[in-house]
């Protein structure tokens, strides 16, 4: 024992001491980082974000110089807050709240202590920078509108907050990330990669040059510029179309599927959301539940589609062979059905009219004798209307349609299950769902999957998914997202004589006062019943005037779907700007001056306000 | 006389050390460096001085290995009484260095007495336990053994430089395999805990908290025959022990002793509040991962972070720049010398020699355990070097004489026994 003592004891430290070496080199990895924080100081070079322009090389969104107080406050030492706060232009409480919140979030890392100051306050601020230790501004680029328009597709970009920064390792507190639109969608081809630049520092804070002679320091990498496939011609010239009223527009091109112009109403300029005033305006729109001008109709509104439904229904029931173009079906203003005789109304035209007649006048009679022989082509019922869903699905309606911005909704196809769950019974038969021949009832889509549906038609039987990116840094986009067809179930053959039924909407139809002179135009007018809850109870209000529309007939340039809401009926309002819009695009330039004045006049605030005034109110005036 | 036997020489001891000056010179350079010298040799900075000790210290080495290994025995109360001359020429000529009157300053060298003083104490120690005339069971004996210990311990305490006088107790470990009561080593221990502890948190909390041992002691044991009065005698004789401590710290010395003991103790370093060495350090080695940032690469190194770094912390610098790899590398060189050092010390006939080689073990663990516990943070601060490690001439001549004489004894065992 005597000669082993010191033996074991000297074992035992050796043991000991490389178990607590293994604890605090390899177990705790927490002395990585600690270390870093204060002997390694990190800067970052953050780069220019790309640019955005729109389909002709016009700049939509450069950049400007911006630059942030940042505080990193293990670092702070005793300074005249009341000074800085003067030079800041802010309160000592709220200075104090902030520098609270920095020491929370991290002693070690950099916060924002004041965001985004305006140049005086930075050249001001710069001299006096050498007083405040613990504090440095970092500089930043902040976006640069070149358009007032568009805000809904080009979306905003804000600082991260801390959910991002958990889940992305790669952004720091008082990062700028994009927040909706483009600037959300190609976020990672926009931001670049920012530079780092690691700085040995002794105990005494003092820099004393670049780490590891900068081995690991990296070079910022600048955001990729992106094309967009909007035309901001015809983007601005929509919004002035749809001032005062409610609704949206969505263009595209047929041949490619990007997207010409995607408006919404009431928007806002984007300059509302640059810099130290974003948050504040963020929040007052946000609650505008009114007018809503941070929700974009032309994504996200699902509006029953009304009568230009009738076109892919006529398509269908070609296909599924159970009527011939020629036949005719007659219309007693509407039509009666079932054994209770309940009728689906319909304006007065001339009677009996066949396909492209029917199209032309919008007969309601002709279109629910068509849909219910769709669905009663099978047996039972549940499987005709399952076949009549797969061939609209073909078209894109029922599902989000995979285009590149991050707002969307399904709309919704009724499927037999869906009937079955609201009839358990399961005696439900084709004119139960009758309102479906006439794109009523059920059925609801948003603007942006009509207007697929339009160019699909076009197109003659096949659509390319809508997109707005055009080029990446100069390069054409290769995405096979966007680059391969999507064909309907619908044969080409069949769209021939739909089309001219919606050639006849203005040449001797529903439309026929918004012919644009040297263009032919195909499209179908639309008036959708709606309802909204005053007070419970379940109130109808003014039609939503709706229209789709290509053109030229052959060699289409332009598909679009316009929704005016509460517009009563659909040439009134949709049918006058889709003429417009056409024109502008095709023709550059406005020959309908009177239509325009029309439109530009004429406001639907009124009829908003009735559903708040509170007082009983009359519909379709 | 006998002829030095080469043959014999324990090159393993020796591979060892070298492995150790070299590496420890290493980490020095990295400690110490700035990107403006560009030599290695450069004797403005420390890493250049200590590559000139650590060329000065092959002297030592040849001439304690052409010395004849009797003439330590002979000339071992010499050596000792010359030693202990020089720590007390301190008090009259020391020069004081960071709050201890430690050096004699010739020039621009200054020596630091009490580094060779152990080697001294370790030769007088052996050859009092060796003389034929000496029974260490016997307590009269036992106490002039003490007293050849006390002795240097207690000069270089008034220095004061109570971390190298606390090395002192190492020798406990010699005296308990020469013999001495375990009882002893309890004591000793007990006593250099009481010591540390009181300086370090204050008697209250020592008797505080040794009255609470003491009951638990007391409730955990089945036969408490006799028990109860032990533990009181124990709890007792700690919290006098603690007072006194506590009472010459606070009243018999005066505020500058106080405050170099603080310092020695690291309680006065502490620039940043309490632990700040400590927690620095831990930093510095934590961040170093299984295999180091790499030589010179040690950004806690670079930027000073950890005080002292080159000297009492040069072991931070090992484990932030060479790693867990390079931290095992160390502890396991120092623990094949000390235990190489017990093993010679096992094979020695002579009782001089054994006493001695068991010493040098002793010594240099007490110096490991120390410094490198403090280092990672689990022995309270106390300001003791590394040996072969740290920056300092001193330091490195005297752990070199004390290897060396070991190695010169052991080279000679054959021959020496008369």
């Amino acid at each position: 024992m005597r000669k082993l003592l010191l033996l074991i004891i000297i074992l035992l430290t050796a043991i000991g001491f490389t178990a607590r070496l293994f604890y605090l080199q390899i177990y705790d990895t927490s002395y990585e980082n600690l270390s870093r924080n204060n002997a390694v100081k990190i800067l970052y070079d953050y780069p220019q974000r790309g640019y955005l322009f729109d389909r002709n090389n016009k700049l939509l969104v450069a950049n400007q110089p911006s630059y942030d107080v940042m505080a990193i406050p293990r670092e702070i030492k005793a300074f005249d807050t009341l000074e800085f706060c003067k030079i800041l232009n802010t309160t000592k409480e709220k200075l104090v709240k902030k520098l609270n919140k920095a020491r929370f979030y991290s002693r070690q890392l950099p916060s924002v202590i004041v965001p985004q100051l305006t140049k005086s306050e930075y050249a001001y601020l710069q001299e006096k920078m050498w007083k405040y230790e613990g504090f440095y501004i970092q500089k930043r680029s902040l976006r640069d509108y070149k358009t007032k328009t568009a805000a809904n597709v080009l979306g905003f970009i804000g600082e991260v907050n801390n959910r991002i920064i958990k889940k992305q390792p790669y952004y720091r507190s008082g990062d700028l990330i994009g927040k909706q639109g483009i600037e959300s969608a190609y976020e990672k081809e926009l931001r670049g990669i920012k530079g780092v630049k690691y700085i040995q520092k002794d105990r005494l804070n003092r820099e004393m040059g670049s780490y590891k002679n900068g081995k690991l320091d990296t070079l910022p990498v600048r955001g990729k510029d992106l094309h967009l496939t909007i035309d901001i011609e015809l983007q601005e010239y929509g919004k002035k179309l749809m001032q005062n009223k409610r609704g949206g527009i969505v263009a595209l091109e047929p041949s490619t599927g990007e997207i010409l112009a995607l408006i919404t109403a009431p928007s806002y300029d984007p300059d509302l959301l640059v810099g130290r005033k974003r948050s504040v305006n963020y929040t007052k729109m946000y609650y505008d539940t009114i007018q809503k001008p941070l929700y974009d109709r032309g994504l996200l509104a699902e509006y029953p589609p009304g009568s230009p439904f009738k076109t892919i229904n006529a398509l269908i029931a070609l296909e599924e062979g159970v009527i011939s173009p020629e036949d005719r079906f007659s219309c007693h203003h509407g039509y009666t059905y079932g054994s209770r005789g309940r009728k689906m109304g319909c304006h007065s035209h001339p009677s009996p009219v066949n396909l492209t007649k029917g199209i032309a006048v919008s007969c309601n009679s002709y279109f629910a004798q068509v849909y219910r022989k769709i669905i009663e082509k099978y047996e039972p019922p549940q499987k005709g209307l399952d076949n009549w869903r797969k061939h609209l699905e073909s078209f894109g309606f029922g599902n989000f349609l995979g285009y590149d911005l991050p707002p969307g909704r399904p709309g919704r196809i009724p499927s037999a299950a869906y009937y079955d769950k609201v009839y358990p019974a399961k005696n439900w038969r084709a004119t139960t769902t009758l309102s479906n021949a006439i794109g009523q009832g059920e059925v609801v889509s948003t603007p942006i999957q009509l207007a697929n549906m339009t160019a699909a038609i076009a197109n003659r039987g096949f659509y390319y998914t809508p997109h707005m990116i055009k080029k990446i840094d100069n390069a054409t986009i290769s995405n096979p997202k966007f680059t391969t067809k999507n064909k309907t179930t619908i044969s080409p053959i069949h769209f021939e004589k739909v089309i001219e039924g919606m050639e006849q909407v203005f040449t001797k139809g529903t439309a026929s006062f918004l012919q644009v002179p040297g263009i032919s135009i195909c499209g179908k007018t639309g008036t959708a019943e709606n309802f909204t809850k005053i007070d419970g109870i379940r109130t109808q209000l003014t039609d939503h005037s709706i229209f789709i529309a290509f053109a030229p007939k052959d060699n289409p340039k332009i598909a679009l779907a316009i929704f005016v809401e509460n517009g009563y009926w659909g040439a009134r309002y949709a049918g006058r700007i889709s003429s417009l819009m056409i024109e502008k695009y095709i023709k550059k330039e406005i020959t309908l001056k009177r239509m325009e004045d029309w439109v530009l006049s004429h406001s639907l605030e009124e009829e908003y306000t009735k559903p708040y005034s509170g007082k009983p109110f009359k519909i379709n005036q | 006389m006998a002829k030095s036997n080469l043959a014999n020489i324990d090159w393993i001891s020796i591979l060892v050390y070298f492995l150790l000056v070299v590496f420890g010179w290493v980490n020095i350079y990295s400690a110490s460096f700035s990107e403006a010298s560009s030599s290695y040799f450069d004797l403005n900075q420390p890493y250049g001085k200590q590559a000139l000790w650590i060329g000065l210290s092959m002297i030592f080495i040849i001439i304690i290995l052409a010395t004849e290994s009797k003439f330590f025995e002979r000339f071992s109360s010499i050596i000792y009484i010359v030693s202990l001359v020089s720590l007390l020429g301190l008090f009259v000529f020391g020069k004081t260095i960071s709050g201890a009157t430690s050096w004699y300053v010739f020039g621009g060298i200054s020596i630091q007495p009490s580094e060779f003083a152990k080697a001294a104490t370790a030769l007088a120690l052996a050859k009092y336990i060796s003389d034929l005339q000496t029974n260490i069971k016997r307590l009269n004996h036992q106490a002039k053994a003490f007293l050849i210990l006390a002795l240097p311990a207690l000069l270089i305490m008034g220095q004061p430089d109570a971390g190298s006088a606390l090395v002192y107790a190492s020798f406990v470990f010699t005296m308990y395999r020469e013999g001495i009561a375990g009882i002893y080593l309890f004591l000793g221990f007990l006593a250099v805990s009481v010591f540390v502890l009181t300086l370090l948190l204050g008697s209250g909390t020592v008797i505080f908290s040794s009255s609470i041992i003491a009951i638990a002691i007391y409730f955990l044991t089945k036969n408490k025959k006799k028990l109860i009065s032990k533990l009181v005698f124990y709890t007792i004789g700690i919290s006098l022990f603690s007072f006194s401590v506590n009472y010459v710290f606070n009243h018999v010395f005066k505020q500058h002793h106080r405050d170099r003991f603080n310092i020695v103790l690291g309680k006065e370093v502490d620039a940043k509040g309490i632990g700040y060495n400590t927690d620095q350090s831990e930093i510095a080695i934590g961040s170093g991962g299984w295999f180091g940032k790499g030589w010179t690469e040690g950004t806690q190194t670079k930027g000073g972070f950890v005080p002292e770094q080159h000297t009492d912390y040069i072991f931070s610098t090992v484990g932030e720049e060479w790693g867990f790899i390079g931290s095992l590398f160390v502890i396991i060189l120092f623990t094949i010398l000390i235990i190489r050092a017990l093993f010679i010390a096992e094979r020695q006939k002579s009782q001089f020699n054994r006493v001695y080689c068991y010493s040098v073990a002793s010594i240099l663990f007490v110096h490991f355990f120390v410094n490198i516990g403090m280092v990672i943070g689990i022995v309270p601060t106390v300001g003791i070097p590394l040996p072969f490690f740290s920056y300092g001439g001193s330091g490195l001549w005297g752990f070199t004489m004390l290897v060396f004489i070991m190695v010169k004894l052991d080279s000679d065992r054959m021959t020496s026994n008369f």
